[in-house]
């Protein structure tokens, strides 16, 4: 049961990602950059926060180029779960493995701040554990979160039951206050919010149980699997 | 073989809302005597210096590129490519 925390020039939610797989919910964890090739008997992906490349031209799109991308694609295809936070998000919606885009914050401001999920989709192998309609305490830390798609991909994300994630408020703009979604098989989900950094009493003064569930979740996918 | 200068040209898709555009506008602009302004857009732009055999070939080498590589993304933005003799 290993999974990857994918690692780029920028990323800076790496080891947060990395000590909350490994110390708190005791995954056999490992970083792979950005330039290498991912191992085939990988059982999930991370690709945490960050700035990959100082968000240059747009966030997320040259780590989208990075060679590592082909391998993630390769096994998002074979059903391999993959969460992309917050940059890692951005990158995927970039290399086109989710649909839509992350606009600046209609605020223009970056935003970092404490927000309440819910969960509108809890077939994914990181929302298995969470219930329909469930609130989640969880911070955001991002200037370009404002998640966008023309209304024919809202629709379809709709029908396919794609959005994971609704913002209980209207926090940056993002339309129907989406703040995650999943490809069409469920297996890659993204989310602009921060688990890795409310799964902790110590610095989640809300409650640090509903972000838990999410890496729980990815527990009983993978012991499933095994 | 002539080296040219390739302005791209990256803007939100009509309907994309350009909050920076319009606090230009709205806060700047119309604060002062400028009235008749109506509308205001930003834009990103990148120059390219590109050397091939003349200018067309320049104008769909860089369109390529921008394509390819998603300089620009589909879902949101427009690029305009013009071409200039460097």
């Amino acid at each position: 049961m290993k999974v990857g925390v994918v690692v780029f020039p920028g990323s800076n939610c790496d080891r947060d990602m990395y000590h909350v797989l490994s110390d708190v919910f005791h995954f056999d964890t490992q970083y792979f950059w950005h330039d290498k090739g991912l191992p085939k008997n990988i059982d999930a992906i991370i690709l945490p926060g960050g700035f990959s490349y100082g968000d240059r031209l747009r966030a997320g799109v040259i780590a989208a180029h990075s060679p590592i991308i082909s391998d993630v694609q390769k096994l998002a295809e074979k059903g391999i779960p993959v969460l992309g936070v917050c940059n890692g998000f951005q990158i995927l919606v970039e290399s086109g493995l989710l649909p839509g885009v992350l606009l600046k914050n209609e605020s223009l401001n970056f935003m970092c701040e404490w927000t309440e999920l819910i969960v509108e989709n809890n077939k994914t192998p990181f929302t298995n554990k969470l219930k329909l309609n469930q609130k989640i305490p969880i911070p955001i830390a991002n200037g370009e979160g404002r998640y966008y798609a023309d209304d024919d991909t809202l629709k379809k994300l709709k029908k396919k039951n794609q959005i994971v994630f609704r913002y209980g408020d209207v926090v940056n703009g993002s339309a129907n206050r989406i703040a995650g979604v999943c490809n069409e098989d469920g297996n890659v989900v993204g989310m602009m919010p921060h688990p890795e950094r409310a799964v902790e009493s110590e610095i989640n003064p809300i409650d640090s149980k509903p972000s838990s569930l999410i890496f729980e979740s990815l527990l009983v996918q993978m012991g499933a699997k095994n | 073989m002539a080296t040219f200068d390739v302005h791209v040209t990256i803007e939100n898709k009509p309907g994309i809302s350009d909050p920076e555009g319009e606090t230009i506008l709205n806060d700047l602009v119309l604060r002062g005597l400028h009235k008749s302004v109506t509308k205001i857009k930003t834009a990103k732009m990148l120059k390219f210096t590109i050397t091939e055999k003349d200018k067309k070939t320049a104008h769909s080498k860089v369109q390529k590129i921008c394509d390819d590589l998603r300089i620009y993304n589909p879902m949101v933005s427009i690029v305009t490519v013009d071409v200039f003799d460097a």
